[in-house]
Formats: structure tokens, sequence, C-alpha cells
């Protein structure tokens, strides 16, 4: 059976808080394999999308449609944890890190879905359970060396400078084995090497995982660099949807941006 | 902070690595210490036997709260009511049921469970102070019902019944020399529990929860079942050592602590010992248990000088004044513990002669 050509279909997506349209009828699609750009000003709603594809907020109404690998699933009628184990990992922009593990251990925190262990097997650590302790550890460890993180393996990570930080949260999400990565603002408050490195490892997780990948940056041209196509958010209504090309030039882009010439 | 290996010690494969004794001296450190532990009672006076026995079951209390504040960060103020609950459970199974202790034991354990899962269930809606208030309650209704329920059972007003002493065929375990096998090898095993659930899968969902519970519940751990499951292990824990101190005292009840003072004391000496650390219980509990005697001494001392009319109550004020003090103290100079004190002799003596 072919797969369906999109992975998540947003359907009329609605949500309020208090009476303040956060997002009004947004609708758009990911297609599978692709990378997607959220953009849009300030309080545009870009990050509660991402909140409620990733199970975080309930729409008021609306449908988010997952063809992943358990089939079509609706995320707006699943509880939050059950997200995770639909093959759904996120990264959140203002840094959510266990501060008191090291970098190691919120890694393997992320594993917890893929292993099977009883809570009595965790206290016994005999048999199965080691051996399953050690099979994560390698899957761990490979994240670890595709993102250039050995050194700080044990430091705790409440105690890692930013950018480090950034990178061990994307790690997290990766150790969830996502089909569907959303990153949100992975690459604020870097300086330009940091970031380069950043869309680096953005590039080649998409490339080597083939991961679908939702992104939300602000820098303008990293995002016409490495997205796939864009959706312009504003106010909570989407304005515009298709390539960087066709994005760059499109009227209402530019005046959410940079206001109605007179 | 990096953790700083000692020169020489290199891991070649992950399961070294992960190794809890990683060197043959840890081996021999660790046989040491159950031998000199084991043969107290041939080589110490009754005061260290019966002071070792205390904080032998106190740790195993406190171990429980540690999972359930220290890792899992949900403050609970009523492990002395639960402590209480596998006291009377315990008791009950021996006296009425004519069980065997051992079997008592677990059975206490596992009651102690089910009753901290029921006051665990606010858990899922409060955090912080609020659950702070909601485990109060426990240390309130517990001790309330005590005397009030059943009263030909659990002692009613008297607040005290009986407890049976613990026989292994015909022999009647009454020496607390005795009493400190059974509680250091109880000890031995809860150490051994709460050191793998730290390092393995419950562990680092647990404290995941602590360290931010939104995102853990993104990442796929059920919050729900993960507090109930740290509200159970810690009730059970603290049911274990209610039961090895009931049995040592011969009776339990209101009339023999288990009040609000007693688990305050617990998160004192978790704070003070260094929460969420698996060295804290021990360090806080024999740093606190060898102070309060210490206290009882100089208090004695003091009254000795005092006019009568002010001894008294000074007798019966220095122990919490002094403890008051000593946690105030840890609070604002250590607030990690002395377990982190401890972390930090450590990584000097292996940076020596470079360390300051």
């Amino acid at each position: 059976m072919a797969e369906p050509e999109n992975l998540l279909e947003v359907q009329d997506v609605s949500l309020s808080f208090g009476g303040n349209l956060a997002l009004n009828d947004v609708s758009f699609h990911v297609r599978r394999g692709e990378i997607l750009a959220i953009i849009g000003p300030n309080g545009a709603g870009k990050t509660s999308m991402l909140n409620c594809i990733s199970g975080f907020y309930r729409p008021d109404q609306g449908r988010i449609l997952l063809q992943g690998r358990d089939g079509p699933k609706d995320l707006t009628r699943i509880p939050t944890h059950r997200i995770a184990g639909l093959g759904i990992a996120r990264t959140f922009q203002n840094i959510a890190l266990y501060t008191g593990l090291s970098t190691l251990d919120n890694l393997m925190a992320a594993r917890h879905i893929h292993m099977r262990q009883s809570s009595l097997a965790s206290a016994l650590y005999w048999g199965r359970a080691q051996r399953e302790e050690v099979h994560h550890r390698r899957v761990v460890e490979e994240i670890i060396d595709f993102l250039e993180i050995q050194h700080i393996r044990k430091a705790v990570v409440g105690a890692l400078p930013y950018g480090l930080r950034k990178r061990v949260e994307l790690g997290r999400a990766l150790a969830l084995e996502p089909e569907l990565l959303l990153l949100d603002e992975p690459m604020a408050g870097m300086n330009v090497e940091e970031k380069e490195d950043m869309a680096r490892f953005i590039l080649d997780v998409h490339e080597l995982r083939g991961t679908t990948i939702i992104l939300i940056e602000h820098d303008m041209g990293l995002v016409m660099d490495i997205s796939d196509r864009v959706v312009v958010l504003d106010f909570g209504v989407k304005i515009a949807e298709g390539t960087p090309d066709e994005i760059r030039d499109h009227p209402e882009v530019i005046r959410a941006y940079l206001g109605q010439t007179a | 902070m990096a953790i700083i290996r000692p020169a020489g010690d290199f891991d070649r494969t992950y399961p070294q690595d992960m190794a809890l004794l990683r060197q043959p001296w840890h081996y021999g450190l660790l046989a040491l210490a159950l031998v000199a532990a084991y043969t107290m009672p041939l080589w110490g006076n009754a005061y260290l036997v019966s002071t070792a026995h205390r904080i032998a079951y106190t740790v195993i209390a406190v171990q429980g709260l540690n999972l359930l504040t220290g890792y899992t960060g949900q403050i609970s103020l009523g492990q002395a009511a639960f402590m209480m609950v596998g006291g009377y459970i315990s008791a009950l199974l021996v006296k009425h049921a004519g069980l065997s202790f051992f079997l008592a034991l677990p059975l206490a354990a596992v009651g102690t469970g089910i009753v901290g899962l029921l006051f665990g269930l606010p858990s899922l809606r409060v955090k912080g102070f609020y659950l702070a208030m909601a485990t109060l309650a426990a240390q309130f209704i517990i001790p309330w019902l005590s005397r009030h329920i059943f009263t030909d059972y659990l002692g009613g007003s008297s607040g005290a019944i009986e407890v049976p002493v613990p026989q292994i065929g015909g022999f009647r375990i009454t020496e607390v020399n005795h009493f400190l096998y059974i509680s250091l090898t109880v000890l031995l095993i809860t150490t051994v529990a709460v050191y793998n659930i730290s390092r393995t899968r419950l562990g680092r969902a647990l404290v995941s929860i602590r360290d931010n519970d939104l995102a853990a519940e993104l990442l796929g751990v059920n919050l729900f079942t993960y507090k109930l499951r740290a509200f159970f292990i810690a009730a059970m824990l603290a049911g274990v050592a209610g039961a090895l101190k009931a049995h040592s005292q011969r009776g339990v009840g209101t009339e023999f602590g288990y009040s609000l003072t007693d688990s305050i004391f617990f998160l004192g000496m978790l704070v003070i010992g260094g929460l969420g650390t698996n060295l804290g219980p021990f360090l806080g509990v024999a740093f606190v248990l060898l102070l309060e005697d210490l206290a009882d001494l100089v208090g004695a001392g003091l009254a000795a000088q005092l006019p009568p009319e002010f001894a008294a109550s000074l007798l019966t004020s220095f122990r919490p004044i002094f403890f008051g003090l000593m946690l105030m103290l840890f609070l604002i100079y250590e607030p990690r513990g002395l377990a982190h004190r401890w972390q930090i002799l450590k990584a000097a003596w292996r940076l020596r002669p470079f360390s300051k």
C-alpha cells in the first residue's frame, strides 16, 4: 500500500485564549519528507500552532490528522503523553531540558517510549532490563556522536552554555526517533557560526533519517535556504503558503512584515 | 560540574561505564563496610547498636521521601503517618493473623503503598505548596483515624497497641542486636533498589517530571501514573521503616511519635543530606540523629547551670531549636546538602595537587 503523500494535515484549526483568537481557521499540510517553515511576525500564532500539533494545546475546533506509522490519527483527540509514541518530537523556544540530569540521561530519558522494562524491573536491574539499558545507551551514543557533543556527555545540562543546550535539546528530540520533528526557533539567540552548525545538523537529520521537519524561525535568509515550503501566519490567519521564492515576492507577506505602503 | 574520574580509570564497554562499583577497591570498601556494620554488636556498645538500628530504619523512610520529593519533586509532609500505617499493618498481621514478621513486612509495605497512592491522587491536579497542603491531610487524618476507628484493634484513645516481637522458628527476637541484623539487611535491599531506580527508565521518568513536567509529558511520560508510582514506592518504604520501628519498640500508635514534627524532620534530614542524591538520606539521617543526641547532651549540660524553672523548658525545646538552626544554616550555606560537599571533596582529591 502506498503511503499517503501528506504526513500531516491541519484542517480548519482555531484556538482562542479568553476571546483572543490565536489561530483562526488555519489549514495546511505537510508532505512526507519535506522541511516546512512556519514564519510570521511576533504573536502570529506560530508557537500556538506547534503546541496544537504536539498535543500541548487543544484547538477549539478543527482536526490535525497524522498519517504516521500507526495509520491515520487525529492528534486533537489523543492524550498528550501518547503523541510522542506516534512519532512526533519537538524542541522548545525556551529550552525545556531536564536541567538536573546529564546530557546522556536527558537523551536516555527520551528513550522512555522505546523501552519496555517495568518499574519493578528498573528496581531489580537484572537480565533483560540491564541489556535493554545497554542497547539504548548504544542508540543514544550514536546521536551524541552525530551532534558532536561527546565532551559534555556526563555534564549536567543546567550548567551548559546556551548554544550547547540547544544542541542537546535537538539530540533529545532525535532520541525519540520521530517521523515528524517540530523545531521551535532552533537558532534563536545564536551567532552566525552556531546557526550554520545547527542548520547543518537539521539538514543532515533530514537527509540521513528522512525525517519530516516543521520549523519556526525568524532568520529569513536561513528559512529561505533550507526549507522546501513556507507557511506564513499573521494574527492567527494563514496569509500565504508556497515555495520560498513564491513567499519572497508575495504582497501579503511583504505587507505583514513591512506594513502597508501609503 | 563535570565528573572527574581518577587517573587510569578507563571504560571499554557501556556496562563498565554504567556499573556502580567500578574498581576492585570499590568492592573491597563495600565488603569492609558491610562487615563493620554487621559485626557492630560484637565491637560496639549498646548505644552504638541501638543508634545504628535507629539510623537504618530512618534511612529507609527518608529514601522513600527522597524518591518522592528529591527525584520526582513532589513535596510530601505525610511520611511519618505512612510509617505508622506500616507499623500497624505489620503488627496486626502478626498479632491477629498469626503471620510471621518476615511475611508481614512485605505485606505492610504493599498495604502502606496503597494508602500512599490514595493520598498521592491530588498530585495530578496540584503542585508545590498546594500539594504539600494536600499531603499534610494524611498527617492529620491517619493519626486521628488510628484513635477513633476500630478502637479494639488500633488502641483507641490510648494511642498505642502492643506489638509482638518477631520470631524465627522458636527463636524470639528481642534484643536490639538482632534487630540490627534485620534492619541492616532490609536497608541493603532498599538501597540497591533505590540506586537501580535512579539510573534506569523509572528514575529518569521521575526526574523528568521534577525538572520539566510539560516536556516530560510531550516526551511520552504519563504524568499521572508515574507520580502515583513515586507515591506508592515512597509510602512502601515508609511502611517498611514503620514495621521495623514498631516491632523493635514493641508498640505502635500516636504515643510513639509519628507526628507532623517527625515528617518535617524527615524533610529536614533529606535537605541536609542532599535532595535527589542516593547518598543524601544516609548522610542526612546519620548527621541529624547523631546531632540530636549531642543536642540532648549539651542541653542537659546547659540546664544544669540554669535555675530549675528554666531548665525544664530548655530541656524540652533545645532539640527542635538545634535542628531548626542547623537546617537554616544548611539552607543558606549548603542548600545542596552534605552529598554535594562529598562530591566536591572527591573532586578535590582527584585533582590534587591542582585543587585549591
